[in-house]
């Protein structure tokens, strides 16, 4: 319907309507889940890593039409990776992949990516000999 | 796809009669009120009969005690600094509930600002402001008190006789925002007690673009806006006349159907809240439940471990149009300061929607309603963490607590490093 006016950007609201990846993952490798203290969403990402990639991820959010979307998008960028590609993922790449954010939704974006980085440490914690490759792939992690 | 408007506490469709009403005061009567021609003098009446309109709607004393501002904003931005500067040498307090209108509450703060001091009286977990604690906030200094009649978020209906009767008895004049009661329920400013009444006719299917402010002529009010002499010196600035004319039209609608309409959205409301109540679980009605303690318009909720905006967009998806209170569709990602004032739960604040019925409801679009958001609740809580979570017992029901797990207040805090504020 091309008369239909929308808050965000139709990726964003594509990404609302229809998430990719969500749900969780069975024998999950690493799981992250991370809170907004500014407005209260919550966001959980579940990795799948196999040989140093991430084969899968999967989110559960509560929150805003922009964390949702921030999220699917996030499993859909994220796949593939290799942990030490994956430990540098930053928010611009959510942002920049929907199109654009309202200024004030930037935090969800940043928020999908801390879920990932706390999956990723999480999978680390459980894997303590790759805790030296990934601390010289992103030294605030170590 | 069916469309639903549920946001009538934002906006109503003009009323057709009021549109023709107006259309002339564009294009053959367009002359201003001030002039002494037969063009002003014509609209001059147009004004006097606007006003004997709105005088009429909330059962005022004269037409003379009516002003025209441009919106409800105006209005009380006009009670609140116009009492507060004419009285400046009576003394500097002022008085309001914890759940006032942002106009008023913004008002109030610009005034702290420059050293007035203010006292907010706490409202109970329903939204009623407490009386004596009212009473005793007043002091010789206090030179207003304001107190809306129906709340604008959550539809409670405040104590505003009793209210009027504490502030006569200490000789201090009460101001009434009625924007979220006027054209819907009545209005008797000499009830009240009132020595100030705002309210905005584009809440009862008038124009946007007027507001309107009763002052009782015995209360001292100083304009705020500085020009010409319209509206007896205490509003500068030309007549917006198509305007008023329409929204004399929507008051003298409002006033003859009253009761009818009031009756009609009754019946919506409690089918409204009847269904999505015994349809979805773990589901909350804030403010007092349907009957004379609450507005027959409104309806807000909180269901649980969703989050509200997303609700909004998917409820817009499906045709329905609602509003919410939750941190994520404001801009200050504050959530609603009425449900912080009632004490509800930072996480069900969150998971906020504000339903506003309107006299073109029908019980089908209720049902609708129902039905949809039966779905989207479903769809929501299938991607919430929170769910699955309370599902599996980590985290417990605020609404309905089974003793089990943390409070999802507490685990927020877990996750997120420290407390929602």
């Amino acid at each position: 319907m091309s008369d239909t006016y929308t808050l965000y950007n139709p990726t964003v609201m594509d990404h609302f309507m229809n998430p990719r990846n969500m749900g969780d993952l069975k024998d999950a490798d690493g799981i992250g889940e991370v809170g907004a203290a500014a407005c209260g969403d919550i966001m959980k990402i579940s990795l799948k890593i196999k040989d140093g990639k991430i084969e899968d991820a999967r989110f559960k959010t509560f929150g805003c039409g922009s964390a949702i979307a921030s999220s699917s998008m996030a499993t859909e960028l994220i796949k593939g990776r290799t942990i030490e590609e994956a430990m540098s993922f930053s928010n611009q790449e959510v942002v920049s992949a929907l199109g654009g954010l309202p200024p004030v939704k930037i935090h969800c974006s940043v928020l999908a990516e801390e879920a990932l980085k706390a999956a990723l440490e999480d999978y680390v914690k459980r894997h303590p000999e790759l805790a030296e490759r990934v601390a010289a792939a992103e030294p605030a992690l170590a | 796809m069916r469309q639903v408007y549920l946001d009538h506490q934002s906006a109503t469709p003009l009323l057709p009669e009021a549109f023709e009403a107006m259309r002339p005061y564009f294009t053959e009567f367009y002359g201003n009120a001030s002039s002494l021609h037969q063009h002003g003098l014509r609209v001059r009446d147009a004004l006097k009969k606007a006003r004997q309109q709105m005088a009429a709607l909330i059962n005022a004393e004269s037409e003379e005690e009516i002003f025209f501002t441009s919106d409800g904003t105006e209005s009380s931005n006009l009670a609140i600094k116009g009492v507060a500067y004419a009285n400046e040498r009576k003394g500097k307090h002022l008085v309001i509930s914890a759940t006032e209108h942002p106009s008023v509450v913004n008002s109030v703060e610009f005034l702290e600002k420059q050293g007035w001091t203010c006292t907010r009286v706490p409202v109970d977990p329903e939204g009623r402001v407490d009386l004596k604690a009212l009473e005793a906030a007043l002091t010789p200094q206090t030179v207003l008190v304001a107190l809306h009649h129906v709340n604008h978020d959550i539809g409670t209906i405040q104590p505003v006789v009793e209210a009027g009767r504490i502030c006569a008895k200490a000789g201090i004049p009460l101001y009434v925002d009625c924007e979220a009661s006027a054209g819907w329920l009545p209005i008797d400013v000499r009830q009240f007690g009132a020595a100030l009444v705002s309210f905005s006719p584009h809440r009862f299917y008038g124009p946007k673009g007027v507001g309107v402010l009763y002052r009782n002529k015995r209360a001292r009010i100083v304009s705020i806006l500085h020009g010409g002499v319209q509206e007896g010196g205490r509003r500068a600035g030309t007549e917006n006349i198509p305007a008023i004319v329409g929204a004399g039209v929507a008051a003298e609608v409002a006033l003859s159907t009253l009761n009818e309409r009031r009756a009609h959205v009754a019946v919506l409301q409690e089918r409204l809240w009847k269904g999505l109540s015994t349809r979805i679980p773990y589901i909350k009605l804030n403010g007092p439940v349907p009957g004379p303690d609450r507005s027959p318009l409104n309806i807000n909720i909180s269901t649980e471990f969703i989050e509200g905006e997303g609700q909004l967009l998917l409820c817009d998806m499906n045709g329905i149009a609602v509003a919410s209170g939750s941190s994520c569709v404001s801009k200050s990602l504050k959530i609603s300061h009425v449900l912080s004032a009632i004490g509800l739960d930072h996480a069900l604040a969150q998971g906020n929607l504000i339903l506003t019925l309107g006299k073109d409801n029908m019980a089908e679009d209720m049902d609708y309603t129902v039905e949809t958001f039966v779905r989207i609740v479903e769809k929501l809580r299938g991607m919430s963490p929170m769910w699955d979570e309370f599902e599996r017992g980590v985290i417990d029901s605020v609404i309905a607590p089974r003793g089990i797990g943390k409070s999802f207040s507490e685990h927020a805090a877990a996750v997120s490093g420290k407390a929602a504020h």
